[in-house]
């Protein structure tokens, strides 16, 4: 199960991380609906670029912008945050969707927790795979922490000085 | 000041509902407690020796009497009747129980203040000039550009889990008031030749392991795209500091290793895009926050007050207040009132509920119901007339609030240290009293004059002792002793610099007379007008470290068991810090 567009949906993808002995080069992909490293995308291009369905993820140390030109090709990208205090990640998904132009399912993958959700889904995360761990609908209860945000991200695309009328000081001398 | 509207008090309750819950999970084992860590410390709760510690935001330092109030009550009905103002304009509070820290919040929203991002790795609060808007030589008011980039960082969704803590000072006089070359972005409201407003933006200063001061990364960006250009700056430090090695993590290391012509490359490469975007700030939003910055109702009043110098001539006491603890003021008739806190024998930036219940009564009536906090650990009145300046003295004096010391060498900068810190290798605080007792003398600390003398426990440098003239760091020695090094030449400032160690360090007891020998030499070379930075800086390190090194320290060190003698009273608990 994950999150998705606010609801707790069932999932069908399989994220595959190389083990050890496994290189880019050579892992065998599965066939069906696979996200895989952004380092096998590059090796296997090719081959994974035939098939209807295929997703990529990419590394906190990874550049989004390694992507530019396939962004169109993927039915979801995923960011993996190998620690939740990794902050890479949100720097990655902003760049994809404000930079890159990426429109699909953009996912969390990693140490995903209820209390970063909030912070995910205003740099354009769509997509969360909470760690399996933990309720999945505690962590959907964090998309909802603040109904109301101060500076622009990928969303809300204006600050709120731009969203709405807000009030100077209305006293006559401030004290 | 700036007062909040229906969002501001929204974000703000919403978040003492979302920390209550994290508690409450916390408490029911929900969360363990390495992921509570991260949560709390976005929240400036930390685990010290005693418990809890709470360190709760003063934005720029300012604050009103009706929330210092609100201090004084959170002292006495959770703590132990008093606080700690903090170098970063911040309050701690250092004995609570996880389980009040909601109820706290709650007590804080009510008077719209909050403990958002004082601790964490992320964009902390932001100091200011404890002078702004009343300075002389300000050239544009910092407090709504702080403001606004207090909103601006208050739950920035990509940037509050950075590779390290995130420091940003901003200063709007001529001088700097703010430290911004210790910062990790340090910013000068200024103007430029046609007359705009804009700020120099400094980045990549800070203290801790590895100090460093600042570099200019643009000399002037309009004052439009000061947030876009802040962002710009976090987004490439977000992605590319270390991650590897936490003291290696600050902005100031990725600056140095980059070189800033390629980190300022790297900025303004992400910059273009955004620069005129959306987060671009408009003249409406800076009118609005500037609206709450306007001048109080201020009377007309003559610049001199007769009865202030007929005072002066009886009374030695207030003739050395004035002298130190008062500043011009750029209305006429009035002026600015630095409360001291370092009184000798109190912890630097302690302060009771009674003070704190007395000082908010001092602001109502002198001063438009504002205080500031400086973060010289230090507290400003900053609107009063000068004829009220006698009756001000003399009701502050009962409170102990009037020790004419400020610049001084017993205006002490210290850090916690080992009495409620786990990283300490020092008392700071014990050590900040034995010095400022041995200096009490007010005629000695006249002729020394201008200095400043700063403490940090261990290298983080909480106590920014490399930013001292005299900084002095506790260091750890395979023992497990407590040593101390001592360092000279540190300033803050425009001409800010780093200090340099002078030598092996020394035992606790041995600080007062290293800095009385430090002293003699400076005031055996100064000449006339020099203060002892300067000194320093024309001779250099080579005569004060021959003079303190040169004869043997006849101290004795206590008694193990006797250790803790000089701790002040309402530090004297079981005590069981992990070092000691
Ligand atoms: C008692 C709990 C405290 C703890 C555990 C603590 C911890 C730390 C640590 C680990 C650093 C080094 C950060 C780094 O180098 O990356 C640091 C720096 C600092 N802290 Fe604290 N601190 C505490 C209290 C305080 C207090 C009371 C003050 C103010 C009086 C303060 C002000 C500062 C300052 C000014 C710095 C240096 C900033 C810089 O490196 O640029 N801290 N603190
Ligand atoms: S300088 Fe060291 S001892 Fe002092 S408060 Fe900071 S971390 Fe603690």
């Amino acid at each position: 199960m994950i999150i998705k567009n606010k609801a707790i949906v069932a999932d069908d993808w399989t994220v595959l991380r190389l083990q050890e002995n496994e290189a880019a080069e050579s892992v065998q992909v599965a066939a069906g609906k696979v996200i895989v490293p952004l380092k096998v995308w590059q090796a296997q291009r090719g081959a994974l670029q035939q098939r209807t369905e295929i997703g990529v993820w990419l590394a906190s140390d990874e550049r989004p912008e390694e992507l530019q030109g396939d962004i169109g090709k993927f039915a979801v990208i995923a960011v993996d945050f190998p620690k939740f205090s990794d902050g890479r990640g949100y720097s990655i998904a902003f760049n994809l969707r404000a930079r890159l132009g990426y429109t699909g399912e953009l996912r969390a993958i990693g140490d995903v927790l209820r209390d970063q959700l909030f912070y995910m889904q205003r740099v354009g995360f769509d997509a969360f795979a909470p760690r399996p761990d933990r309720k999945i609908e505690d962590a959907l209860k964090g998309l909802n922490d603040f109904s109301e945000v101060y500076q622009t991200s990928f969303d809300p695309k204006l600050p709120l000085f731009r969203r709405v009328q807000r009030k100077g000081n209305q006293t006559e001398s401030s004290q | 000041m700036y007062r909040y509207d229906e969002y501001d008090q929204k974000i703000v309750d919403e978040r003492v509902k979302q920390y209550s819950d994290q508690v409450r999970r916390r408490l029911s084992g929900e969360l363990t407690e390495e992921e509570f860590m991260p949560l709390r410390l976005q929240n400036g709760l930390y685990m010290q020796i005693h418990g809890y510690m709470l360190r709760i935001a003063v934005p720029y330092g300012l604050i009103s009497a009706q929330q210092m109030r609100m201090f004084a009550h959170i002292a006495r009905k959770y703590d132990r009747g008093y606080g700690h103002f903090t170098t970063r304009q911040n309050i701690q509070f250092n004995w609570l129980k996880l389980q009040d820290t909601p109820a706290i919040l709650a007590d804080l929203a009510s008077v719209q203040m909050h403990a958002i991002q004082t601790s964490g790795n992320c964009v902390r609060n932001i100091t200011s000039d404890e002078f702004a808007g009343v300075a002389q030589d300000e050239v544009a008011d910092p407090r709504p550009y702080a403001e606004i980039l207090r909103q601006w960082s208050t739950f920035h969704p990509e940037f509050a889990f950075l590779p390290r803590k995130f420091k940003i000072a901003i200063s709007g006089g001529r001088e700097d008031r703010a430290a911004i070359y210790a910062h990790d972005i340090g910013l000068a409201v200024t103007k430029n030749a046609q007359g705009e407003t804009g700020f120099r933006v400094l980045v990549g200063g800070g203290l801790g392991r590895t100090p460093i001061i600042g570099t200019e990364i643009c000399e002037f960006v309009p004052w439009q795209h000061i947030l876009t250009y802040v962002e710009s700056i976090l987004r490439v430090y977000n992605q590319y500091g270390r991650r590897d090695n936490k003291y290696k993590a600050r902005i100031k290391i990725l600056v140095k290793a980059l070189g800033i012509d390629e980190f300022k490359r790297q900025v303004e490469a992400d910059w273009a895009d955004l620069k005129d975007g959306p987060g671009t700030l408009t003249r409406e939003e800076v009118d609005r926050v500037a609206s709450f910055f306007t001048d109080p109702a201020y009377e007309t009043l003559p610049d001199h007050d007769s009865r202030l110098n007929e005072f002066k001539a009886d009374s030695r006491s207030f003739s050395h207040w004035l002298q130190r603890n008062v500043r011009p003021h750029r209305v006429p008739g009035y002026a600015i009132v630095v409360l001291s806190l370092k009184k000798p024998g109190n912890a630097p930036g302690d302060a009771t509920a009674e003070q704190m219940d007395f000082v908010a009564d001092l602001a109502d009536r002198y001063s438009f119901g504002e205080l500031r906090i400086t973060h010289k650990q230090n507290l400003v009145l900053a609107d009063v007339r000068k004829k009220d300046l006698v009756s001000l003295w003399q009701e502050a004096s009962a409170q102990e609030l009037t020790t004419p010391n400020i610049g001084m060498l017993t205006d002490i900068i210290s850090c916690p240290g080992a009495e409620f810190c786990t990283l300490a290798n020092a008392r700071s605080i014990p050590l900040a009293k034995l010095i400022a007792e041995r200096f009490e003398d007010l005629d000695y600390q006249y002729d020394i004059g201008e200095i400043t003398l700063n403490i940090s426990g261990c290298v983080n440098a909480c106590g920014q002792h490399h930013i001292g003239n005299i900084g002095i760091t506790g260091v750890e020695k395979k023992d497990h002793d407590e040593w101390y090094q001592v360092s000279i030449g540190g300033a803050e400032g425009n001409d800010s610099s780093i200090s340099k160690i002078i030598g092996p360090s020394f035992t606790f007891h041995q600080v007062p007379e290293v800095i009385e020998r430090l002293i003699q030499v400076y005031l055996r070379e100064r000449t006339e007008a020099e203060r002892f930075i300067d000194t320093v800086r024309r001779i250099g390190h080579a005569p004060f470290k021959d003079h303190v090194y040169a004869a043997d320290f006849d101290v004795q060190e206590e008694e193990v068991a006797g250790k803790h003698i000089v701790v002040p009273a309402q530090y004297d608990v079981p005590y069981f810090s992990p070092r000691f």
